[in-house]
């Protein structure tokens, strides 16, 4: 009784988290859906051009997996974020703090909503680079199981956030001071080849390195990195992050005072 | 093995057990208040229990450490036998929440809020909306179900925060000042839903600052001031306590000098508006006839408070000055 108590538990928040990504879907699908479109354009199309091949495949060819997977990024740590805060803000999440469901299945629930707002805005982009490049996918379990698990590790990242945040600032913060630059800095745009050797060993400690050239091994089959340390690198931080997540959520950190 | 209450059945253990026990109940917040000292407190399965105390005395508190929003320093809370901090899942299956303040999204619909709420008891979505349009129509929100719920009025948010805890049919309902800021007409239907519940044989706790509320309703009574229990017992025999009553009385004629009449107090408020205080055992008629013999004559008479609020004043005041 207690495991359809929880399934029951986990489908209601699953099912409302995904009514509000389509209930705001001019927020949540189509604002990354244009950045993608002019990031195809601007550096994949006129400046693509003049850069020529990169890692043996035409410019915009090479950066199709890195913007899927920054999109991605952005979108499953950006719902967590702010669909997470918003309930605490609005006290809201008191609705799930006295319910008899356990922590991981709330945990589970705001994850599956960041996970599906994550492919969908995927598959959109996915789709517009369909518009801009040839698409040949190499290994679609690899594909599919670094963007999935990339999503989950992103989606965690975001609860840790809103966990701590006390205002609205400070689910922007980390976005626009961390995620942004590490993503940009994990090779969406080049391969870590181009850069001296100084910086490659920089590179190394980014972790969205590893998701990328992962995702990118998925899609042209290469990669920066040995795909191995990227499942390494993934499975790590998701573990990492799903502790600390249920361990805040048992202490009520920023919840239960 | 516990098994969580669903509304279904009242599953669990039932036989000779409190729906709420309180032992040696500790708050001492992160900035150094001490909001309870150390609380005791029983509530019958099946009562109606008022739970009162003037502001900042400790009540949020409590409720909030028996709705685990709120963590104890020390003590145990037991619902059904099941204790809030071993057991916490099996313990919440239990209770429904009407908080005092208003804690669901404005911008999800009556409807959706209610069934959602349902599922994270674990509650099937067909039932779901069966116990909703049955919670919805009993709180007449029926008709705006679909409205976005932002746009209801204040008395609507109440009623829609009943419905909302009613939907997995606790075993206790806790009610957080209810009624606050709503008409009296609203405030009226409230109390028929909420006894009906009663008479159904929910047990409910309700904290409340219309003690008309309280006296009207509740069958026994905890008092909390400074985090400290200073009155549990019943409602009649705290009522019976009583030993001065208050009238405020409407004379005829103006009075410039205060009455002085052995064995009564009286406190001249203008000069047509008088207040008598006489004890218990003195009856009205002696009062009357007193006036009478005054010469001063009554048009009109009322309680200047209702008792309890009499009585709950009195005990505060005293808590304060000493």
């Amino acid at each position: 009784m207690n495991a359809q108590v929880n399934w029951i538990g986990y489908k209601t928040i699953v099912r409302k988290e995904v009514m509000r990504i389509l209930r705001i879907w001019a927020q949540t699908v189509v604002p990354p859906a244009i950045t993608m479109t002019l990031y195809f354009i601007i550096f994949g199309n006129l400046i693509g051009r003049r850069i020529g091949d990169m890692g043996g495949f035409d410019y915009m060819q090479f950066i199709v997996p890195g913007l899927i997977m920054m999109s991605v990024i952005t979108s499953s740590y950006g719902n967590m974020v702010s669909s997470f805060f918003g309930a605490k803000f609005g006290r809201h999440i008191e609705e799930l703090l006295i319910s008899p469901l356990p922590n991981w299945v709330i945990l589970a629930g705001y994850v599956t909503g960041a996970l599906a707002r994550g492919m969908m805005v995927g598959s959109v982009v996915m789709v517009i680079s369909l518009f801009f490049a040839r698409v040949e996918v190499q290994h679609p379990f690899i594909m599919v199981s670094v963007l999935l698990l990339t999503s989950i590790v992103f989606a965690m990242a975001g609860m840790v956030n809103a966990i701590f945040a006390n205002k609205f600032d400070d689910i922007a913060i980390v976005p626009t001071f961390i995620l942004t630059p590490l993503t940009y800095l994990g090779g969406v745009f080049y391969s870590i080849s181009l850069l001296p050797e100084f910086w490659q060993k920089v590179s190394a400690f980014n972790p969205i390195l590893y998701m990328v050239n992962g995702f990118r091994y998925g899609i042209l089959g290469v990669s920066d990195v040995p795909i191995g340390w990227a499942y390494a690198i993934i499975i790590f931080f998701g573990v990492v992050l799903a502790s600390l997540c249920l361990y805040l959520l048992h202490r009520g950190i920023g919840m239960r005072a | 093995m516990f098994r969580y209450n669903t509304g279904c059945t009242h599953a669990g253990p039932t036989i000779n057990m409190h729906a709420l026990e309180v032992n040696n109940l500790k708050k001492t917040y992160a900035n150094g208040v001490e909001a309870l000292k150390g609380i005791s407190l029983n509530i019958e399965e099946g009562d109606f229990f008022a739970f009162l105390g003037p502001n900042g005395a400790g009540k949020s508190t409590l409720i909030g450490i028996i709705s685990s929003l709120v963590n104890s320093s020390s003590g145990e809370v037991k619902i059904f036998g099941t204790s809030v901090q071993k057991q916490r899942s099996v313990a919440m299956s239990y209770i429904g929440l009407v908080p005092q303040e208003l804690n669901f999204n404005q911008f999800e619909k009556p409807l959706e809020i209610i069934v959602n709420q349902a599922g994270y008891y674990g509650i099937d979505r067909n039932t779901a909306l069966q116990r909703a349009e049955k919670y919805l129509k009993q709180l007449q929100l029926w008709d705006k179900r679909d409205v976005v719920s932002r746009a209801l009025s204040g008395g609507m948010k109440r009623r829609l925060m009943i419905a909302r805890a009613m939907v997995n049919e606790p075993r206790l309902l806790i009610l957080d000042e209810p009624t606050a800021g709503v008409d009296i007409e609203i405030r009226r239907t409230m109390w028929k839903f909420i006894r009906e519940i009663n008479e159904s044989g929910t047990t409910v706790l309700l904290t409340t600052h219309y003690l008309e509320e309280a006296e009207e309703l509740c069958r026994n009574i905890a008092i909390i001031d400074h985090g400290v229990i200073i009155k549990n017992t019943d409602m009649k025999t705290l009522l019976g306590s009583l030993d001065i009553e208050t009238f405020v009385l409407d004379i005829t004629e103006p009075l410039s000098v205060t009455p002085q009449i052995e064995g009564m107090e009286f406190h001249l408020r203008d000069q047509y508006t008088l207040e008598a205080s006489l004890p218990k055992q003195k009856s009205l008629n002696t009062l009357f006839s007193s006036l009478d013999e005054a010469g001063i004559r009554v048009r009109s008479m009322r309680n200047k408070s209702n008792r309890l609020e009499e009585l709950f004043l009195r005990m505060v005041d005293k808590g304060a000055t000493q």
